[in-house]
């Protein structure tokens, strides 16, 4: 092959499309006569329902339907726990209408049907709820303290799980310790606020009786399986779309939201297609959000440096309800040791219920959680005893020969042992400290506090295990007309140009432009065995299911080939949509012909089929046209499994400078070296991080959803939730890494996380730094606001600052 | 988060406009409806009837006399920041409106729409406020022109009836020789500002500062003048005391308690820091030594 | 399951309406609209041009931004009906007939300065207006910055935007854009 396309940053192939203004996003799937839904949503976070009387509503001219829970029949139910584990204590789900009582604001009490939404938002302000406010304790710490009032009454203590594991023997570490360093740090609450709120829209054909629904989700497969099971249909008559998806960020792999069930359900009992858009204060009333832990860390240290081993607590914020599990948490705990050898850990964590949205998993997933813990403590270790802060972290980290690197006890969410595979994380902080030019920053570091201004250094360092299990699949067949090559996938895509680098994964093999390779994603019709998109797992999963499948379809074609060309497939190659003879590129097939030759039922409509003919003196007239066990065609499917997660890793490094009076922070500059193992476009993974960054530099500094005492969130909307612009995001030099992953053929590991994780921590890291001549105490919250910022520096003076 | 049922009625002139205000005391006027809509998408307003009176031609009108910029009630914001003459005038307008919102909603928003709007953190009514700007009205009894300290009355309030109708802001045009300078701190560039000040002020040849009005954005429920910082600076030579002295006398003025974006104590040290900056770069366009 | 009846068929909606004649990327057409219809759904819903996203309805995010009579103006902060005898441009309307890409689109192509794609027509629309607007773009990072504030993305971090600024600047053959 003359140009390999895997590596190559070349831009996408689903571009002009969306630039074109031809994206087809739920809302934009034409529907004759669809009819539009609105929820009534709960203003209390809890509270008895007395009464609801939907007649106002039901009598507003251009209503169609009112629904509540008594209306609903066998979707008046809990909806399924989704990560069934062994600790989950009294595990709650949320049912899609409220059902006599409501568990946090935004919880969905009736579902109106009209000509249009506005009608439909008329109508569900007439419906008359009579309401019995119960007392909430919404905070976190005192949700989890004793008298707290409880958010299911039959869960004593708001405790939703509780959750230990040990990896070697933390007691005896501790014990012979010289030196201990303790941390309480707090995250804030986040949303994912993908720019497309959720979005369905369903079709039910009583003719066929197939229903159809559109869903802007990440897991079509399982939300087909599903609702088949729910509606009790064949699956075969249930298919979902995923179209374009406005990002999703973990939001959109939660299910079932209850309009998921709602919508397909009044399309089926209205005999019109049904839509809702969730508007954006309901994205933030109604769909999932995730950040807030709150921490006690120890280390137990040698006064040389070596940390021996690590004790954290910490109580997880679930929200009223708990679909995902112990997800966040479990992987929060498990990434607790970041990147360092710290071979003795013990870790347990609370997950509490509070009367606010439920909690499931938002990129990073429970990561920057754990980063933010552990990186702080490092920092705050290194201080204490007087050591540099990358020199503290080289010393502890993973060497190249410890890998693989086990840490036995400690359960992934795979329900594997954590086991880092592979990297080179002493030469990552080496070439990070090279890249900051550390002794030159301390000067200037020094020059600008004589002129009064404020710079500081930061760093954190982050583990990411990726690519989760089970298994993905990809389907590839060559078209006998055009040559052109179909993938199809049960991935979804929100945005991440899975389309593109599946193609060059394929392009490579089968030796065809990688805008010949047309990929489909996220449509049960084309293709329904698989999980969904999560866990930064599509290019580790599916990529390498993609990559298995063309090495079967190659061998076809290389067999078919040799047949037509008559010879050995040994001495052929395949470029430029031709198999050609190696040394005598005038003797070749194209990949149309071969795949038209392939089928002995041909018609001679296209070009290729006459082609064809002249290789048809082959033809069989002694056996069936297809030999036992062949196929018509040139198409394979294939599955990857992965045997476990494999670790990605990298390091974040900030300068920054603080104005003390106006407590605002400016990037000077903000580095990230990351390692996703074997880079299969590095214009798409500098994008994913980019990305990623910027949503870490929201939780860093800005975003923080905001509930008063009473449960009202009081930021449910784009101006009040702290969304970074252009001018909130700094400019990011990427440093790549590739240490192949040896657990897959294609040796890649997830990135879709990884610009995320190490944000908080960094940035807390670079201000404090910057502040430390007003002797600030440690920086130990995000996002850290001005006005955080501010009463850190007003404690200082009060303290009486140096 | 869609609109809930309004009349909707097209002025063609003003008259009509104020007698669509008199035939029912629940109106709205849009002019550029950048903050109306929000407010009808939320459903936290809902007018009988909204008078659209974007295609009454006088009030598209800017009007530049040796003392004032008159801007018609549906000059858009941006006009004003890219208009060269109004720059010369009055350049606070300019330096101002770079921190109104985003450009795409300063090319709807009108400078009318946002001081009859009235939100306590938002820009302009403080700059109207500082330069002693007017409101020009009309109402079904004749035109009035009501002053910016009697305008704004509480946030989101003022002092319009229900069937009048706001048809131009004045702005006094600048003495040669003023310095002046308007700047503040949001939560993220272009959002309402957690305080902001602007500044007017004047020098004589020998240094002392001969006027000065400060107002501020922000920190109370109305658009507030600083009047303790400007006591401070009138009669001083602007020198690093008199600055420092007049950034604490504005602390004083902050009346909004904590809320979760600012502590008081957080806006008050802003306000400080602002009106000191501001006074400085204020006093350096003024001519005043450095 | 058995068959079942087919449900009524709602009633008409009590909206006002009015007749509105307009000008859309090129093309004048004249539609009776509910008097509180948004220009976003408007657009979208009534004359299929759905590459006009919805992101938040109050502004802040830009997405549904489209040219109203030569500015750049959010159509979710405009009725239908506001846009009487207006000229209007939305997305659909920036490539060529034969599907070559405007600049700004090219721009954005080549820097990867989309993913999802959901905000992106809202940032073209801003970008090619403020283009047309301005002869002489601010191409410093903080100029470009500043012009793109106004529009959210979730995806791209906005540095690829940032590049995709100055690419469309040489394409456009702004001065002063040479890199």
């Amino acid at each position: 092959m003359s140009t390999q396309m895997f590596g190559a940053p070349i831009p996408r192939n689903v571009d002009p499309r969306l630039l074109k203004g031809e994206g087809a996003y739920v809302d934009d799937i034409p529907l004759t006569g669809a009819l539009h839904a609105a929820f009534l949503r709960s203003p209390f976070a809890r509270a008895r329902i007395v009464s609801i009387d939907v007649s106002a509503a039901l009598a507003y001219p251009g209503v169609a339907a009112v629904y509540t829970c008594d209306n609903i029949g066998s979707l008046d139910m809990e909806m399924p726990l989704l990560v069934p584990h062994p600790c989950l204590i009294g595990a709650r789900t949320q049912r899609p209408l409220a059902r006599d009582e409501v568990f946090y604001v935004g919880q969905t009490i009736a579902m109106v049907v009209a000509v249009d939404r506005y009608t439909a938002e008329d109508a569900a302000a007439l419906i008359d709820v009579d309401y019995e406010p119960l007392d909430v304790t919404v905070e976190l710490e005192a949700a989890a303290a004793e008298g707290a009032h409880l958010v299911h009454p039959d869960v004593a203590g708001n405790i939703a799980a509780d959750f230990t594991q040990t990896s070697g023997d933390p007691d005896a570490a501790f014990a012979k310790a010289e030196h201990f360093t303790k941390v309480s740090v707090r995250i804030e609450r986040s949303t994912a606020a993908p720019m497309e709120c959720r979005a369905v829209a369903a079709r039910y054909d009583g003719a066929t009786g197939e229903l159809t629904v559109w869903d802007s989700t990440q897991g079509p497969i399982p939300i087909r399986g599903g609702l088949a099971a729910i509606f009790d249909i064949d699956e075969d008559k249930v298919r979902v779309i995923a179209p374009d998806v406005g990002g999703g960020f973990g939001q959109k792999v939660m299910l079932f939201y209850p309009d998921e069930v709602l919508v397909p359900n009044a399309a089926m009992e209205l005999g019109a297609p049904v839509k809702y858009i969730e508007d954006r204060p309901e994205n933030f009333l109604g769909s999932n959000q995730e950040r807030t832990q709150v921490h006690e860390l120890e280390l137990a240290a040698n006064k040389d440096g070596e940390v021996l081993g690590v004790r954290d607590t910490f109580l997880h914020d679930t929200g009223a309800f708990i679909p995902y599990g112990i997800a966040v948490a479990q992987v929060a705990s498990t990434s607790i040791a970041g990147p360092y050898r710290i071979p003795n850990i013990w870790i347990k964590f609370q997950a509490i219920y509070t009367p606010t949205v439920p909690v499931s998993p938002y990129r990073g997933c429970g990561r920057p959680q754990a980063c933010f813990a552990i990186e702080r403590a490092m920092d705050k270790l290194a201080d204490e005893l007087g050591m540099d802060r990358i020199a503290l972290r080289r010393k502890n980290m993973i060497r190249k020969d410890d890998f693989p690197y086990l840490r036995e006890g400690l359960l992934f969410a795979d329900g594997l042992a954590v086991r880092h595979d592979s990297g080179d994380y002493e030469g990552a902080i080496d070439m990070l400290e090279a890249h900051m030019d550390i002794a030159g920053f301390r000067a200037e570091q020094a020059a600008a506090r004589k002129e009064n201004r404020y710079l500081g250094f930061g760093l954190a360092c982050y583990v990411e295990g990726t690519g989760l299990g089970p298994y993905e699949g990809a389907h590839i067949r060559i078209h006998p007309i055009t040559g052109k090559v179909y993938v199809n996938t049960g991935l979804t895509t929100q945005g991440q140009g899975h389309e593109t680098i599946f193609a060059q994964i394929v392009a490579d093999q089968l030796g065809v432009a990688v805008t010949d390779v047309i990929v489909t994603e996220g449509d049960t019709l084309a293709y329904d065995w698989g999980a969904a998109t999560y866990a930064s797992r599509a290019a580790v999963v599916s990529g390498n299911a993609v990559y298995k499948t063309a090495v079967v379809v190659r061998e076809q074609v290389l067999e078919t080939a040799s047949g037509m060309l008559e010879v050995a497939p040994i001495d052929l190659e395949l470029e430029n949509g031709e198999v050609r003879l190696k040394g005598f590129p005038e003797r070749k097939v194209t990949l149309a012909e071969v795949a038209t030759i392939s089928n002995p039922l041909r018609y001679t409509f296209s070009e290729s089929s006459k082609s064809a003919a002249q290789f048809a003196s082959s033809a069989k007239h002694d056996r069936p046209p297809l030999d036992e066990g062949a196929h018509p065609g040139i198409e394979a499917t294939d599955y990857y499994s992965p045997p476990c997660a494999t670790w990605a890793y990298g390091g974040h490094a900030a300068i920054v400078e603080v104005d003390p009076e106006l407590c605002t922070v400016k990037f000077l500059r903000y580095v990230c070296l990351h390692d996703c193992g074997r880079v299969i476009n590095p214009m798409i993974v500098e994008g994913q991080i980019r990305g990623g960054l910027a949503q870490g530099i929201g939780g860093a500094l800005y975003e923080r959803i905001e509930y008063d005492e009473d449960g009202n969130p009081r930021n449910a909307n784009f101006m009040d939730f702290l969304m970074p612009y252009a001018t909130e995001v700094p400019e990011v030099e990427i440093l790549h890494m590739e240490t192949p992953s040896p657990l897959n053929p294609l040796g890649v590991k997830g990135v879709g996380e990884g610009g995320t994780i190490a944000v908080g921590a960094c940035v807390a890291s670079a201000i404090e730094d910057a502040l430390q001549p007003f002797g600030i105490e440690r920086l130990h919250e995000v996002p850290l606001t001005s006005n955080v910022l501010h009463a850190a520096l007003d404690r200082a003076k009060a303290g009486g600052a140096p | 988060m869609k609109p809930p049922q309004f009349e909707y009625q097209r002025a063609l002139t003003i008259e009509e406009a104020i007698a669509a205000r008199a035939a029912n005391d629940n109106t709205a006027i849009l002019a550029g409806g950048q903050s109306l809509l929000p407010t009808l998408n939320f459903r936290l307003g809902a007018p009988d009837s909204l008078i659209d009176i974007s295609r009454i031609p006088s009030l598209s009108q800017i009007e530049i006399t040796d003392s004032e910029v008159k801007i018609g009630a549906m000059v858009r914001q941006r006009q004003v920041e890219i208009h060269d003459e109004i720059n010369q005038a009055n350049p606070l307008l300019r330096e101002t409106l770079a921190h109104v919102a985003h450009l795409v909603i300063r090319n709807r928003g009108t400078v009318v729409g946002s001081l009859a709007h009235a939100d306590a953190a938002a820009e302009l009514p403080s700059v109207l406020l500082t330069c002693d700007g007017r409101v020009e009205v009309v109402g079904p009894n004749g035109a009035r022109s009501i002053a910016a300290d009697e305008f704004f009355r509480f946030h989101l309030t003022t002092a319009l009836k229900p069937d009048e109708l706001v048809t131009a802001a004045c702005f006094p045009v600048l003495a040669p020789g003023t310095g002046w300078a308007f700047g503040e701190i949001a939560r993220r560039r272009g959002d309402y500002a957690i305080a902001g000040v602007c500044v007017v002020l004047s020098v004589d040849s020998n240094g002392n500062c001969t006027s000065a009005s400060l107002g501020a954005c922000g920190i109370g429920s109305r658009p507030i003048r600083l009047h303790g910082a400007e006591k401070i600076l009138v009669g001083s030579r602007l020198d690093e005391d008199a600055i420092a002295a007049a950034g604490d006398a504005a602390r004083e003025a902050v009346e909004t308690p904590d809320d979760t974006q600012a502590s008081q104590a957080y806006r008050q040290q802003v306000l400080a820091t602002l009106v000191r900056r501001n006074v400085v770069r204020a006093a350096a366009r003024a001519g005043a030594p450095a | 399951m058995s068959k079942k009846i087919r449900s009524a068929a709602p009633k008409a909606a009590t909206d006002s309406t009015a007749e509105i004649s307009l000008t859309i990327n090129g093309e004048a057409i004249t539609r009776e609209v509910s008097t509180r219809r948004l220009l976003s759904d408007f657009l979208r819903h009534e004359l299929g041009l759905t590459g006009t996203h919805v992101g938040c309805e109050h502004g802040v995010c830009g997405c549904c931004t489209v040219i109203i009579d030569g500015w750049a103006g959010r159509s979710c902060l405009t009725l239908a009906v506001q846009a009487d005898g207006a000229d209007i441009r939305t997305v659909e309307s920036l490539a060529a007939d034969d599907g070559t890409l405007h600049a700004v689109q090219q721009a954005f192509h080549e820097c990867h300065a989309l993913q999802c794609g959901f905000c992106t027509p809202g940032f073209l629309m801003s970008l090619v207006n403020y283009f047309e607007r301005t002869p002489s773009p601010d191409l410093s990072e903080d100029g470009i910055r500043s012009v793109l504030a106004g529009n959210l993305c979730r995806c791209t971090g906005y540095q690829n935007i940032v590049a995709a600024v100055r690419r469309a600047a040489e394409l456009l053959n702004v001065e002063g854009a040479k890199s």
